[in-house]
């Protein structure tokens, strides 16, 4: 288990340092995709196998697709993948935020159980979403919001 | 694998996203940082149900959550991108800045 | 009568005259309304004050009082507070003023026709009246010379009425700096009244008085100060050389303040005040003295003037002349009596001068002659009036005139001869004013037509009083309202006096006047010619107005005070004390040479400080501003870093 956690941990690591880093924009969006794939990974290591199923679904499925169509769209990939000015401040505040919440991460004693995960967890999932007591309110308005966001997407970028 | 390891992946992996929302001219690029940024978020969140309370999902509920509102929220991000783009033929971030002194 | 309609007495003509003077713009445009306005407050106050007379009559000592407000009050000791009082002798007043006040208003419509300041004549009135009737109702000194300097005003805006006229502006000028003169001794009183005192009301202060509880010397001074103020106001001699000159107002003006109420107020002053007079006998002696001198003095001057209106004025001086040897000799009742009497014919005759100078255009009495025919009505009221003035019974006239040579006869036989003399000088001067203006041919180049019925009604209204007032008194009537002690009966006093013999002196000696006036100017027997060349002297001190107006103006005014004092002060305050703030100045330019090496530093110093602090901001937000920079991304840092610094805080804390 160990080996597979830093593998994937260190794919997540890299590939987000070259979502970053790289100069064409359309190749950053392909590192994003990995990076997204690896977080997959990660879910699966932490026995979230709906999760996971969702994560690579929705965020490479739909979302990667929507920023490589926003890419082509805006043509970006002639510009380049350039940073402002503020590199060297925003990297040391940066570091500071890391250093901070790492230092508080592995100072504080946190609270764990050794019961072990379920083993699917969709049942769970389902009953916690739709079932009597649990987020239904939550799901309804998640719907309203892509509602919203749909309805905007179309305002906004229609020919007048 | 302990929880403190995923929590520092998870602290990486956002302090990695952040750096490149500040740094970043390009709003696609600002975009996808941002993404990155609620990746980490949500991989603290699994990790914290799988360690803390397995049998309760709230994480995972609260990661789905986070995933549906991401996607709509990247949807109006990019539609806002190309309307400025179709607007003022640029998505500099450096130059979108009415506001200013 | 309520204390409302006290209060109302007086404000009834003040709301007017100020509705007046508020809606002028108005009022220039329907002129005629500003008079209707005008009478309907002063009848308004009229019917009032008659209600309150009629509720005063036959109750021994009773008045009314209405309380109004405190002025001036410090602690327990001093109080100051207008109230007013109405007594019998401010109800005589009130019916006085307001009487021929009404019948002014009502002849004003016909005089002052068509003159462009008809309203403003009327606000004014209005505003004269009520000042008047605020100065007569007072309770306390001090609102008395409030209303006394009121009156003054009024008397001042209505004599400069044509302003434009240069001659009439200083007549206005003239009667007030000359009344003012008077006023500081009334001034003068008040002060040490109070200062001796405590207190200024004056039903307290007659009561002290009677008691004898004011030292004597402050009581004369009293007296006299209080006196003065009635010398400036009642134009006794000195300070009698405004009143001809106030002539120049119009003439409803002239027969309403100078005939029969304000120069009435400084005998009303004396009366209102009596116990203090009665407890200084320097007092009395001085203002009879006076009284006396200025009635035989304002006598000789009348006998040759030639200006209708200014023999009027100096026989109203005369008569308030023997007002105040009234007074000074016999008693509140007697000068009262005649100031009454005097009132209503002397008004008269004013109206009916301007009558005749509607007629005629001119007040020149050789300008006019043969005026009874074409104007019977403006000249039978004249002849009445003039008999009154003369006093031949049984007309009101005679009544005042004999009780005054009868209480200057038991007291001082000097002042009563004068008072004799001027009753023949009167009745000449009168008589000869009525022969040359209405008897004989006409001699001037007008019109002659008799005034129009809203002049001629005030004039036959005012017959009736000028006749039957006397009798108020036959019987003792007047003199018992006043308080004063009477034992005759009415039909007794009325034919009974005839058999006086100063009665019989007196009319003698006013019908020797009339015989003589009449055989100079009617019959023409006896020419005035020969007596202007006999008594050439005396012409030209008379009719040069004893050269006190040369006095006044000229040797006082210009050289003494002009040339002498104000020159000497002025040139003190141009050497002296300009020379000193100029030789200070100089030094402290030598003192400043001395520190001007210190003042480049002062300056830097201190503008280096204030500059510094506007620039220290000025600059701070020119780099502040640079905080804004529009850009998203810099916002994203400074929200980082905000959270850095926050959880570092919270560590560091914790």
């Amino acid at each position: 288990m160990e080996i597979a956690f830093w593998i994937i941990a260190i794919t997540c690591i890299v590939s987000a340092l070259l979502v970053v880093g790289v100069k064409n924009i359309f190749h950053s969006s392909l590192w994003l995709i990995l990076c997204f794939l690896s977080v997959a990974g990660v879910f699966l290591l932490l026995s979230a196998d709906f999760l996971a199923a969702v994560q690579i679904l929705i965020y490479i499925g739909a979302i990667s697709v929507l920023i490589i169509l926003a890419i082509m769209l805006t043509r970006e990939v002639q510009r380049g993948n350039l940073t402002n000015k503020l590199k060297i401040p925003a990297l040391f505040v940066v570091t500071a935020l890391g250093g901070i919440m790492t230092y508080m991460l592995i100072s504080s004693n946190w609270t764990s159980s050794d019961a072990p995960p379920p083993s699917t967890t969709t049942a769970g999932l389902a009953d916690m979403l739709f079932g009597a007591d649990g987020f239904g309110l939550g799901v309804l308005l998640t719907g309203v919001i892509l509602l919203v966001a749909i309805i905007g997407a179309i305002v906004l970028v229609r020919d007048k | 694998m302990g929880l403190t390891h995923f929590l520092v992946l998870a602290v990486i992996l956002f302090c990695i996203g952040l750096y490149g929302a500040l740094v970043k001219k390009s709003a696609v690029v600002i975009l996808m940082c941002i993404e990155i940024m609620l990746n980490a978020v949500t991989i603290a969140a699994v990790a914290f149900n799988r360690f803390a309370s397995p049998e309760l999902f709230t994480g995972q509920i609260f990661t789905l959550f986070i995933i549906a509102v991401a996607a709509a929220e990247a949807t109006i991000g990019l539609a806002i991108i190309i309307s400025i783009y179709k607007n003022r033929d640029t998505i500099d971030a450096t130059k979108i800045d009415l506001m200013k002194w | 009568m309520t204390q409302t309609g006290l209060w109302l007495i007086m404000l009834l003509p003040l709301i007017c005259g100020a509705l007046i003077a508020l809606g002028y713009a108005f009022f220039c445009r329907k002129p005629a309304i500003s008079g209707y306005l005008g009478i309907a407050g002063v009848g308004g106050s009229f019917l009032i004050s008659i209600w309150g007379l009629i509720g005063l009559l036959g109750k021994e000592g009773a008045s009314y009082y209405a309380p109004g407000f405190s002025w001036f009050a410090v602690g327990n000791s001093i109080d100051i507070s207008f109230n007013l009082s109405f007594d019998p002798l401010a109800a005589i007043m009130c019916f006085v003023i307001l009487f021929v006040s009404l019948m002014v208003h009502i002849y004003s419509q016909g005089y002052m026709h068509g003159d462009k300041g008809y309203p403003r004549y009327y606000a004014f009135l209005s505003f004269f009246t009520a000042s008047m009737l605020g100065l007569v109702l007072s309770d306390n000194l001090l609102f008395t010379f409030f209303f006394w300097e009121l009156v003054g005003l009024a008397s001042y805006l209505l004599i400069g009425f044509w302003f434009t006229r240069p001659a009439a502006a200083n007549a206005a000028k003239k009667a007030f700096i000359v009344t003012r003169i008077g006023d500081v001794g009334f001034l003068a009183a008040i002060i040490i009244l109070f200062a001796n005192t405590g207190t200024l009301d004056i039903h307290s202060l007659n009561g002290m008085a009677e008691m004898g509880l004011i030292g004597a010397g402050v009581v004369t001074i009293a007296a006299l100060g209080i006196f003065a103020g009635a010398v400036g106001k009642s134009a006794q001699f000195p300070l009698h050389v405004w009143l001809p000159d106030a002539m120049e107002g119009p003439t409803p003006v002239s027969a309403l303040i100078h005939a029969a109420t304000m120069v009435a107020a400084g005998v009303f002053l004396v009366a209102r005040t009596y116990p203090i007079f009665e407890s200084s006998a320097t007092a009395m002696l001085w203002v009879s003295i006076i009284g006396a001198v200025t009635a035989i003095f304002a006598a000789t001057m009348a006998l040759v003037m030639n200006d209708m209106k200014r023999i009027l004025a100096y026989s109203t001086v005369s008569q308030l002349g023997y007002m105040m040897l009234g007074l000074g000799t016999g008693g509140i009742a007697i000068g009262i009596f005649h100031l009454f009497n005097h009132a209503f014919f002397k008004s008269l005759l004013f109206l009916g001068s301007g009558s005749v100078n509607h007629a005629t255009g001119t007040f020149d009495i050789r300008e006019m002659g043969g005026l009874s025919k074409p104007m019977p009505v403006t000249s039978g009221t004249f002849l009445i009036a003039s008999l009154s003035l003369a006093g031949i019974w049984p007309l009101s006239g005679f009544f005042s005139k004999d009780e005054i040579l009868a209480g200057a006869m038991d007291g001082q036989s000097i002042l009563f001869i004068l008072a004799l003399i001027t009753v023949f000088l009167t009745a000449f001067y009168m008589f000869r004013l009525y022969f040359v203006a209405f008897g004989g041919t006409y001699r001037g180049k007008g019109n002659p037509h008799e005034s129009p019925r809203v002049m001629s009604w005030p004039l036959l209204i005012l017959v009736v009083p000028s006749v039957i007032s006397g009798l108020l008194n036959a019987g003792g009537g007047f003199s018992s309202f006043l308080g004063e002690e009477v034992h005759t009966g009415f039909f007794e006093g009325l034919f009974g006096i005839l058999l006086h013999p100063l009665a019989l002196v007196s009319l003698a000696v006013a019908g020797g006047g009339i015989y003589l006036a009449f055989l100079m100017y009617k019959k023409k027997s006896l020419s005035p010619a020969i007596f202007t060349e006999r008594f050439k002297g005396l012409y030209m001190v008379f009719s040069k107005k004893y050269w006190m107006d040369e006095l006044y103006e000229g040797a006082i005014a210009k050289n003494i005070l002009m040339k002498g004092v104000f020159a000497f002060m002025a040139f003190f305050d141009r050497k002296v004390v300009d020379g000193g703030i100029n030789g200070f100045f100089i030094q402290k330019v030598l003192f400043s040479r001395l520190f001007s090496r210190f003042r480049t530093a002062d300056e830097r110093i201190v503008d280096g400080a204030v500059n510094g602090v506007a620039s220290i901001t000025l600059e701070g937000g020119k780099v502040g501003r640079k905080a804004q920079t529009g850009q998203l991304q810099s916002y994203g840092i400074y929200l980082a870093a905000g959270v850095v610094v926050l959880v570092m805080a919270a560590l560091i804390i914790w």
